[in-house]
């Protein structure tokens, strides 16, 4: 493959994100096989009651409406712009996005404070959680900084971001979607792939374990041993 | 019919002298790790009192156990649908505040303060941040009444007493409490385990024992506000639950578990109970006033050769029945009905089940002598210091008929053991009394012997665990210690 565009834009957007998903992937599956103790959500709610509160909870529902929001825009372009053809509906999805957008970046900031300030906190909180911490606010940060600054983001992520993701999924990239692009989208781009590297050293491999059978299990859970050694016994 | 059998548990208060020597053997095994500095899997309470964590009774604030919502069970903090939307924080959780901030002291100032006017002190550390603290609290600081106006006065299970009873229970010279030793419950319908979204908390099918799967908890904290005794704990360091174990290690191995192992006053019994898993729901949800009634309808006759029968179907070993007919909890629990659940009304169904504490009757103090207020036997029950109400409130669901029922047996095997050894009152009299407890010579025999008498034979009745094979019998127990429970591969960190 030819590559008309510059090395480090080859890097940062042909390269790096087969780069994060190789290491997001290895490094999930070992460390819940050799590591599975460690994988928590290491709360520290117990600790601190109060500002946990509003910083966890606006995050959380900002964080993952949002995320969805993306993924949708990733899956479903095509009839994204659809719904922006009109354009309230657009309106709408913008405003909503931004306002979310805002009530993650508020309780990013709490949390942030939480760490920093609080210090019973100050003694849980590790090297890996500040970088985290920073990355996600960088890229949240970004998000919005995108929103008000280059418009309408739902329309033009579906006809330039989606394809070039798609390019990625069908090991056939193609970064011409995404060079021309102005600084700050480029680095949010560059942010996205980051985290999505850094994902399996953090707390962040809570999201895999989210406790789907919950809803759907009995009430009780009984463990017979005589069960468990014929399963060790056939493992 | 599903039979199980679980170890059950019965702790005789009339027997605690308070020493707290069971809270320290479980300490030193247990929780003397990096995050679990303030758990105490096993705890003894002054009652009255607040307890640990502060006022962990009071199920209106902590949101502990289940409740009948449109007839129906549910958790009081978050069940099913209402985790989803509480995971990320939990409105139920209490937090260090409510049990205590541990600390240790700055020794080394001991030795190397300068020469000064005053003695050097050892200042308290945290030992969560390691900063100087001022300590507030600490896990038993009511301990034998100790700043009663804060902490006695503010006990839940004073609710329904009269007024002149609680200013009677805190008079000086009516004053009067009891010790309350507390480990998890090992319920069989446990609130943890039906709260934990990840299903790491389980109940052992062979024994009962309710554990967590250290490595399939991930911190979501369901445990710590579902459980209404707060026996399950957040380990602040590994971001994962911790609760009492019943010293598996130990008592798959014959021995009793450390607790009880080590308690002076022998208060401690541990026996097999076979029950009817079947029917946990249904009893769970029956009215206040029938839980208790409906909870000893669960423990089944470990004689009647129908539950064998059924019970060897179930696959439990022949020792384990063997265990049951010698079980002391069975004829405590259900053979003599002394021994109480706790605060069943939360309705998790507890394996552990408490004799009420005798006290003193109250009297008059003229001066010169203490007056009785009583001549008759029997209202001296009803004399006691420590009010019915109270102990029903605590042992009865709010009701004092089944404690009444144990306290007047208790008494009468008094009475008849005084005609035999003593010989002041006349046996023919000791034999009204028996039989107006309800209970026959025989009964108050065995009452005696196993309350006085007992050796640690007749105390713990532990079946052989049937693990020849399994992997923790090849292990030294101790090449564990200081790592997160039994059999665990890797220490205990925060993080990856």
């Amino acid at each position: 493959m030819s590559n008309p565009f510059g090395h480090l834009e080859l890097l940062l957007f042909g390269i790096l994100p087969y780069t994060a998903m190789f290491v997001f992937f290895l490094v999930t599956i070992i460390r819940y096989r050799v590591q599975t103790f460690t994988y928590s959500s290491l709360s520290s709610q117990f600790l601190e009651n109060q500002v946990h509160f509003w910083g966890v909870v606006p995050f959380h529902y900002g964080i993952i409406i949002i995320l969805t929001g993306h993924v949708l825009a990733f899956l479903l372009p095509e009839q994204l712009l659809t719904w922006n053809s009109i354009p309230w509906r657009l309106y709408i999805l913008e405003m909503t996005g931004l306002v979310l957008a805002s009530l993650t970046l508020t309780g990013l900031i709490a949390l942030i404070l939480r760490r920093k300030t609080i210090h019973k906190i100050v003694e849980v909180t590790t090297t890996v959680d500040w970088i985290l911490l920073f990355l996600l606010l960088f890229q949240v940060g970004l998000g919005i900084y995108i929103a008000v600054l280059h418009r309408w983001g739902s329309s033009w992520f579906a006809a330039t971001m989606a394809p070039y993701l798609w390019s990625l999924v069908k090991l056939n990239p193609d970064i011409g979607y995404v060079v021309g692009m102005p600084l700050l989208v480029k680095l949010h781009i560059i942010g996205a792939w980051l985290i999505i590297g850094f994902f399996p050293f953090t707390r962040l491999v809570h999201i895999l374990v989210v406790p789907n059978p919950y809803l759907w299990r009995r009430t009780q859970v009984v463990r017979w041993y005589r069960n468990w050694r014929k399963y060790q016994a056939s493992a | 019919m599903n039979i199980r059998s679980q170890m059950s548990m019965v702790f005789h208060l009339d027997k605690c002298i308070g020493c707290h020597t069971c809270s320290i053997a479980c300490k030193n095994i247990w929780t003397d790790r990096k995050g679990t500095e303030y758990m105490w899997f096993n705890n003894v309470e002054t009652k009255p009192g607040t307890g640990y964590p502060t006022k962990w009774e009071d199920q209106t604030s902590y949101r502990g156990g289940w409740e009948m919502h449109k007839g129906k069970l549910r958790l009081k903090s978050t069940g099913r649908g209402r985790i989803i939307a509480n995971i990320f924080h939990n409105p139920s959780l209490p937090s260090m505040d409510d049990y205590y901030e541990p600390w240790t002291y700055d020794y080394q100032n001991l030795f190397n303060a300068p020469e000064g006017d005053d003695q050097p002190t050892a200042k308290p550390i945290s030992m969560v941040t390691g900063e100087y603290i001022d300590i507030e609290a600490g896990p038993n600081w009511d301990d034998d009444l100790g700043g009663s106006p804060v902490y006695g006065q503010n006990d839940p299970n004073l609710e329904g007493l009269t007024e002149e009873q609680k200013q009677q229970l805190f008079a000086i010279q009516r004053l009067v409490f009891f010790y309350f030793p507390r480990i998890c419950n090992h319920c069989t319908n446990p609130a943890c385990v039906a709260s934990c979204p990840s299903g790491a908390l389980y109940k052992r099918g062979e024994d009962g024992i309710v554990l967590i799967d250290q490595n399939r908890c991930r911190g979501w904290r369901s445990c710590v506000a579902a459980c209404p005794y707060k026996k399950t704990y957040f380990n602040w360091s590994t971001g994962k639950s911790e609760k009492c174990l019943l010293c598996f290690p130990r008592v798959e191995t014959g021995q009793a578990p450390a607790c009880f192992h080590s308690c002076v006053g022998r208060i401690r019994y541990l026996g097999v109970v076979l029950y009817d898993a079947e029917r946990i729901e249904e009893v769970a949800a029956l009215p206040r006033e029938e839980l208790i009634d409906g909870h000893r309808s669960l423990i089944l006759d470990p004689n009647n050769p129908l539950v064998i029968e059924e019970a060897m179907k179930a696959g439990i070993p022949e020792s384990t029945l063997k265990a049951a007919r010698q079980s002391p909890v069975y004829r405590f629990v259900k053979e003599w009905k002394l021994a109480l659940p706790p605060h069943i009304e939360y309705r998790t169904l507890p394996m552990l089940f408490y004799v009420p504490p005798m006290s003193a009757v109250t009297a008059s103090y003229d001066g010169k002598v203490v007056n009785g207020t009583s001549e008759e036997f029997f209202h001296d029950i009803n004399d006691s210091r420590v009010p019915m109400q109270f102990l029903g409130n605590l042992f009865g669901a709010g009701y004092t008929g089944k404690i009444e029922y144990a306290m007047r047996k208790q008494k009468a095997v008094r009475w008849y053991r005084r005609a035999l050894t003593v010989g002041d009152i006349d046996m023919e009299t000791a034999k009204r009394i028996l039989h107006e407890a309800d209970c026959s010579i025989e009964e108050a025999e065995a009452i005696y012997r196993l309350t006085s008498l007992c050796t640690a034979e007749e105390r713990f009745v532990i079946p052989p665990a049937h693990r020849e094979t399994a992997i923790e019998a090849l292990q030294d127990p101790m090449t564990r210690k200081q790592e997160v429970g039994f059999g665990f591969m890797s220490g205990p960190r925060r993080g990856m």
